[in-house]
């Protein structure tokens, strides 16, 4: 156990960045194979973590490596993992050597480029997910920003300088508020415990704030995470930049990055100040529910498919964050599939609309038509993607969703009734959208589109497979996060309400 | 005090060896005034070069070498202070001087010469001036300037007295005011900043004499020390003292150009030759941050209370105004002039700390500060169009395309001015922020969250011109220059990148030094 496999998780596509930049006489490789395998060994090693993980130990933490870094605040370089972590490194892992295949279109002349930063994207998103340390997990949680803001504005559409503008301001913002809140947390512990420590499980098990000063920390952090997420009202950054990004970037920010929000929220929200939380959770329950439903009635609006997509994953992040905050094993875990199952339907949306809208350099749902003829491999992933997308039963995104609605109706019934709505609705967007891209009569734009060969077909596959796989058998995956999320409803002290919940509620 | 005097007149007792770094500069510099006088044109150029590193590099090495626990006292009759924060800001002092001395010495990038007229005596545009620029002369006083400058900043951060402290001002000022004005190119911007600085800063050393000598009126001593003791139990108005800290806080504020005292910075920083800019964005903040800190720490130390209101405000608006200008200007050169601005705000948001926390980080951000902003400033006269430095941002779009290392190095330093994550400018804001906080200060921490979003618009912009857009027509181009600023640029990177990652070197190294002797 004591073999540093969360290390060498990181580390993997760290070295792999650096070796792109080693000169070609010395490596019999070329760039794309460097980053390919790199990714891959980096999922091998999850995959070696995952099958060791033990889901019967109550242990908070396993695998556990720390490091000092900055002893004189107590600071440490800390990875551990926890049930969520696991999956959502799982989800990292998956991805990127996917994105890696899928968009080798997107870098072109900067090939080199493009994947240092997608190496780098998945190096932190796998840092912050692991951290065990709050000053390490904030370090990484803005340093990520770099390397998106870089990916947005090198390789994205005309207006890319605005939208990586927009990106990294909105990430900057959430940050600096959260610093100054991490600042004071730190003093409010060094003060309660005699010593200064960032451990995220120190802070959640031994520290016990006042009232107010938990209620400021938690809006510090929780604004954040929720712009990070992003959540109604701070959304408008994300239908800008996925407008702008190239799919296989949309595909890193939204399907890994945009879950460092909502994993804040479960894991370092809750565990650290679980009174506020619970305070605050009616109106962050209120925000997500109306959130659910904005976006999804913005999403129908759009024009342009990448900023449909956006906004139909602001949508999702609604039910995320309210099985998060509906306090019940079951909700908490359904946020942890749902994670999981948007990750790899919005990688299936992006990078499968991404093949054709490289073909016409343009994304606008009205210029294509009667795609099912011409391409009927793409049109085929697109509909699976599509409907794993609304959360069609058999596929993963439905257990998710299931399982959160049925958390969050324990606790909170009218909300829950209403964000049902969004499931509705979420029909209506996506299958208005698939009937406007794909079916229909094709038109001179549409005809000479090709479709997409056995590679591109195999590339795009696991995506497929997976989300159909979950959707099945999705006991493995609950089993991961039930381990962790056990620990969490200890942590905020929070039991799960029985059946009859009107006379829980009124203790 | 007077007493003794009076009583009996001690043997001035002068430790040369704890002195020896103030000592080292000055020689040097007369060693270069002596060069000027009777070595011939063509040899004064190496020459400098000798003496000056050698002395810097000896003068630092003193530093290294004596500032162990042995080698804190008050000396030369306790009117200079070498304790630890006294000896960290001489040694910061000394490297910084010598990477600016390094973008001195460079005259390779710009193809008539180094960075300095070829005679400040000739008439702008002239003749006269274009026949000497053929000639190939150099103004080579500015050596010498450079070392008493220098020499100037050493005694300003360990004076201990404030006779002695306004005098090392002025020997740190008067080179500065002259060398602001020597520029090759632009020479009339260049004269015109040299006559405002000259103006301002005169009229600010006046007042802080003026604050000086109400403070002396009060207290009956100039020694900080004796400040210190003399505030808590002279029984005069109230009046004198408030008119003398006031006064001597003006002066202060304006040399590190907090707002509203600012005004000078942006026309001084755009006007002067690139590497006396470097200089004094970089050694003179060090200088005047450390001033400010020993007056105010140590005697008005017992004030705190009285003047912490104060510097909240000057920090709050330092921060909020220096960025909100900066967002509007199109000169690179005046952007980071605003950028110094409002990072003098973040450092004083440290400094309103007002504890032992505080005096870590502002010295942490002084270097972390220092070093990234000679590597900007260096990189700036890389940066070149026919006519001389290309500073107009506008022109530089596209130019990640012309020059990957240049533009990366800028964005590297940019960065790290926002503050990102695993740079050094991280590491100092982290500090200041928790300094203040420590110190009851967080409603200035949150107003420095706002300030930082701000700042980081324009950093940000200037990355997405080099890099997100494609190069204009004839637009400026990047030059390879010698070893002298690619010395400068790489310690710069270094120093940002490990400080960044390793911030425990720098913390380990001033929080063992963070305590001032009275």
């Amino acid at each position: 156990m004591n073999f540093p496999w969360l290390l060498l998780i990181v580390l993997t596509p760290l070295i792999g960045t650096l070796l792109l930049f080693v000169p070609k006489r010395f490596i019999p490789f070329s760039d794309k194979q460097i980053a390919l395998y790199s990714s891959l060994i980096t999922l091998i090693f999850v995959l070696v973590v995952a099958f060791i993980f033990d889901t019967s130990s109550t242990a908070l933490t396993q695998f556990d490596v720390s490091y000092d870094w900055i002893p004189i605040f107590g600071i440490s370089f800390h990875l551990g993992l926890t049930g969520i972590s696991l999956v959502l490194i799982g989800l990292t892992a998956v991805l990127t050597p996917i994105v890696l295949l899928a968009t080798e279109h997107e870098g072109m002349k900067k090939r080199k480029e493009f994947l240092m930063w997608i190496l780098l994207v998945e190096a932190s998103a796998l840092a912050v997910f692991l951290a065990r340390d709050l000053f390490l997990f904030y370090v990484v949680f803005e340093a990520m920003l770099v390397p998106i803001f870089f990916l947005v504005g090198r390789f994205g559409g005309p207006r890319r300088s605005a939208a990586a503008l927009k990106f990294i301001l909105f990430g900057l913002a959430g940050g600096l508020v959260m610093l100054a809140a991490l600042i004071w947390l730190y003093f409010v512990g060094a003060t309660q415990l005699g010593r200064g420590t960032f451990s995220i499980t120190a802070l959640s098990n031994e520290l016990n704030m006042d009232v107010w000063t938990e209620r400021w920390l938690f809006l510090g952090f929780f604004f954040a995470f929720a712009l990070k997420a992003p959540m109604f009202p701070g959304h408008t950054w994300l239908p800008d930049t996925a407008e702008q990004a190239t799919p296989g970037t949309s595909t890193m920010l939204i399907g890994i990055l945009d879950k460092v929000g909502t994993y804040g929220m479960l894991a370092i929200l809750l565990p650290i100040f679980p009174n506020a939380s619970k305070e605050f959770a009616p109106i962050i329950i209120g925000l997500a529910v109306f959130g659910v439903i904005y976006a999804a009635l913005v999403a129908m609006a759009q024009k342009d498919m990448k900023r449909t997509f956006a906004f139909i994953s602001i949508s999702h992040f609604g039910f995320i964050v309210m099985g998060i905050f509906s306090f019940t094993s079951i909700g908490m875990i359904g946020s942890t599939i749902y994670m999981v199952a948007h990750g790899l339907s919005t990688a299936a949306l992006f990078l499968t609309a991404g093949y054709l809208i490289k073909q016409k350099d343009n994304s606008l749902i009205n210029s294509f038509g009667g795609l099912t003829k011409i391409a009927p491999v793409m049109t085929g992933i697109f509909l699976i993607a599509a409907l794993a997308s609304i959360a069609l039963p058999g596929m993963a995104g439905f257990v998710g969703e299931f399982m959160v609605l049925t958390g969050t109706f324990q606790r909170y019934q009218i909300p829950t009734i209403i964000a049902t709505f969004g499931i509705i609705l979420a029909a209506i967007y996506m299958l208005w959208l698939y009937q406007r891209v794909f079916t229909g009569t094709e038109n001179k734009e549409t005809k000479n589109i090709v479709d997409l060969n056995l590679k591109q077909t195999l590339v795009l596959s696991p995506l497929v497979v997976l989300t159909v796989l979950f959707g099945f058998y999705p006991a493995p995956v609950i089993k991961i996060a039930e381990s962790a999320i056990s620990n969490t409803m200890l942590q905020i002290g929070q039991t799960d309400p029985g059946p009859i919940i009107s006379k829980v509620e009124t203790k | 005090m007077m007493q003794n005097v009076v009583n009996s007149i001690p043997t001035p007792n002068f430790e040369y060896a704890l002195l020896s770094p103030i000592l080292i500069m000055f020689f040097a510099a007369c060693a270069g005034v002596l060069i000027e006088a009777f070595l011939p044109n063509e040899k004064r150029r190496f020459s400098h070069l000798l003496v000056v590193f050698t002395s810097l590099l000896l003068a630092f090495f003193a530093v290294v070498l004596q500032s162990g626990p042995n080698g804190r006292a008050l000396v030369a009759s306790g009117t200079v202070a070498l304790d630890g924060p006294g000896w960290i800001l001489q040694g910061t002092i000394l490297l910084v001087a010598v990477m600016s001395a390094l973008l001195f010495a460079e005259s390779k990038v710009d193809p008539l010469g180094d960075a300095f007229a070829a005679r400040a005596s000739t008439l702008p545009g002239g003749e006269e001036e274009k026949t000497v620029t053929k000639l190939g002369w150099a103004q080579t006083e500015v050596w010498p300037l450079l070392s008493f400058s220098v020499t100037g900043m050493l005694l300003f951060v360990t004076a201990n007295d404030l006779l002695v402290m306004f005098v090392a001002l002025e020997v740190m000022s008067l080179p500065l005011y002259l060398l602001a004005g020597l520029a090759r190119r632009r020479r009339l911007l260049s004269q015109e900043a040299a006559l405002k600085y000259f103006i301002l800063g005169a009229l600010a050393s006046a007042i802080l004499l003026f604050g000086s000598a109400l403070t002396y009126a009060y207290t009956g001593s100039l020694e900080f020390g004796q400040i210190s003791n003399g505030i808590s139990s002279a029984n005069n108005s109230p009046g004198l003292l408030t008119a003398a800290i006031a006064l001597v806080a003006v002066g202060m504020l304006f040399k590190i150009g907090a707002v509203p005292f600012h005004q000078w910075v942006p026309d001084v920083y755009t006007g002067a030759p690139t590497p006396v800019t470097s200089f004094m964005a970089g050694a003179v903040k060090v200088a005047a941050f450390g001033g400010l800190l020993r007056i105010f720490y140590v005697a008005f130390g017992s004030l705190v209370w009285d003047w912490r209101p104060l510097i909240w405000v000057v920090a709050g608006l330092t921060m909020v105004v220096g960025s909100v200008i900066a967002l509007s200007q199109s000169d690179f050169k005046r952007m980071l002039a605003y950028s110094s601005i409002s990072n003098g705000g973040f450092i004083l948001v440290g400094f309103s700390g007002t504890n032992r926390a505080a005096i870590a980080a502002v010295l942490i951000y002084l270097i972390t500060y220092a070093f990234a902003t000679v590597g900007a400033f260096a990189l700036i006269t890389l940066i070149r169009e026919q006519a001389g430095e290309s500073a107009t941002l506008i022109r530089w779009k596209g130019l990640g395309k012309k020059s990957p290392l240049a533009a990366g190095l800028m964005s590297l330093f940019m960065l790290s001015f926002a503050g990102v994550p695993l740079t050094s400018g991280f590491t100092a804001k982290f500090g200041v922020f928790t300094a203040a906080i420590a110190g009851g200060a967080t409603p200035l921490v949150l107003i420095g969250v706002l300030a930082s979003v701000i700042a980081a618009v324009f950093y940000i912009r200037v990355i997405i011109l080099m890099f997100f857009s494609d190069p204009i027509p004839e637009g400026p181009f990047v030059v390879v220059p010698s070893v002298f600023t690619t010395i400068a640029i790489s310690a710069s990177t270094v120093v940002t990148i490990i400080l960044g990652l390793f911030p425990q070197i720098v913390i380990d190294l001033v929080s063992s030094a963070s305590v001032f002797l009275r």
